[in-house]
């Protein structure tokens, strides 16, 4: 085994195991988790088998193997920002009902009978 | 089209401190039979315990939303206790409350009626890019909504029960999303619109900005409210619940 492939190894059940953790303590949503693991494990098997790389990228006439790697890196990340400013519209939006109703409420305690 | 018989004036109300309390007192003298309701748009002054000292009802938001997130507040209200016209007045005193009941009369025949400045009365004028974009604007706006809108960006409204049941369930509360896009929004339902001239009166709280540099960008995010109007989807049948 040489370096490389140690190095992304050790990165690939790293995040694993941070995953994990994470979760086990509730600091993580399932949904957000199972994105990370499923990357974890993909690095930590092309550490294991690059081979399985090269076959891929030959298969899809990528002259580069690693090009395939990065594009499909980015690829995720980019999908992931996108989620995740998905997330944040829909958050703000229940925010915005939520203080909404917390306005309407308020004024109903405090300076009016409740409606009919 | 009948007219309201129970209207409710919504001033949101971001710092006036020093001006609510007598665009309240006008209101109430323009509108006697009106209720008014103050939406404290999360001030950081004692806007909210000077509302508190006015006949007006007084929503306190607990976080800034905005002018669009303070009036779909302040629609909510209105369909809460069963009002069935909602007239925006700005806080900062900028609105004759006496031009109201002309606007309101107006909801005879429109289901969205805009207070508009550029329509022969009074002395208000901006120049420059940021008069281009205004134009650009009236110019969409009234090919989209097939009323003749000469200042769309006017937060001198009134519109009637449908429109504000529309609005309880899709005021947007982006920038210019609350006056821009709302137009789109009522005219994609199939509602009318129509403009009344208003005098618009000096605001307390110094110019809008004339430089280019934010002119264009003025510009820009006209563009975008405008297109994203068009854009999204919304829900128009009637009858859908709205969380009063």
């Amino acid at each position: 085994m040489n370096d490389v492939k140690i190095v992304s190894l050790v990165g690939g059940i790293a995040i694993v195991l941070v995953m994990v953790e994470l979760l086990r303590r509730r600091q993580l949503k399932e949904k957000y988790a199972v994105l990370w693991l499923a990357v974890a494990l993909a690095v930590a098997v092309l550490a294991v088998a690059p081979g399985l790389l090269d076959a891929v990228a030959g298969r899809l006439s990528v002259a580069d193997p690693v090009n395939l790697l990065l594009f499909v890196g980015m690829l995720v990340l980019l999908s992931v920002c996108v989620h995740l400013s998905w997330e944040c519209s829909r958050l703000e939006d229940e925010t915005r009902a939520l203080a909404e109703e917390v306005a309407l409420l308020r004024n109903q305690v405090e300076q009016r009978e409740p409606p009919p | 089209m009948p007219l309201p018989s129970r209207v409710l004036v919504v001033i949101p109300a971001f710092n006036e401190e020093a001006t609510l309390a007598a665009v309240v007192q006008e209101v109430r003298a323009a509108l006697p039979s009106a209720d008014v309701l103050v939406v404290d748009d999360c001030s950081t002054d004692g806007t909210r315990a000077v509302a508190l000292t006015t006949a007006a009802q007084v929503l306190t938001l607990p976080i800034n939303l905005g002018v669009g997130g303070a009036m779909r507040a302040g629609f909510r209200y209105a369909l809460r206790y069963g009002h069935d016209a909602v007239l925006q007045v700005d806080g900062d005193g900028q609105h004759d409350p006496q031009d109201a009941p002309r606007l309101i009369a107006a909801l005879a025949d429109a289901d969205l009626v805009i207070g508009a400045r550029f329509a022969g009365h009074g002395d208000y004028d901006v120049r420059g890019p940021r008069r281009w974009a205004m134009r650009l604007l009236a110019r969409t706006l009234s090919r989209v909504t097939g009323a003749r809108l000469t200042d769309a960006t006017s937060g001198f409204r009134v519109c009637n029960g449908r429109t504000l049941e529309l609005f309880a369930r899709h005021y947007p509360a982006e920038y210019l999303g609350d006056t821009v896009e709302t137009l789109v929004i009522v005219a994609r339902a199939g509602l009318t619109v129509a403009q009344v001239p208003v005098t618009m009166r000096d605001r307390a709280g110094g110019q809008p900005s004339q430089s280019p540099v934010r002119a264009a960008v003025y510009l820009l995010r006209v563009v975008l409210a405008l297109g994203l109007g068009r854009l999204r989807r919304y829900d128009f049948a009637e009858g859908v619940k709205v969380p009063v």
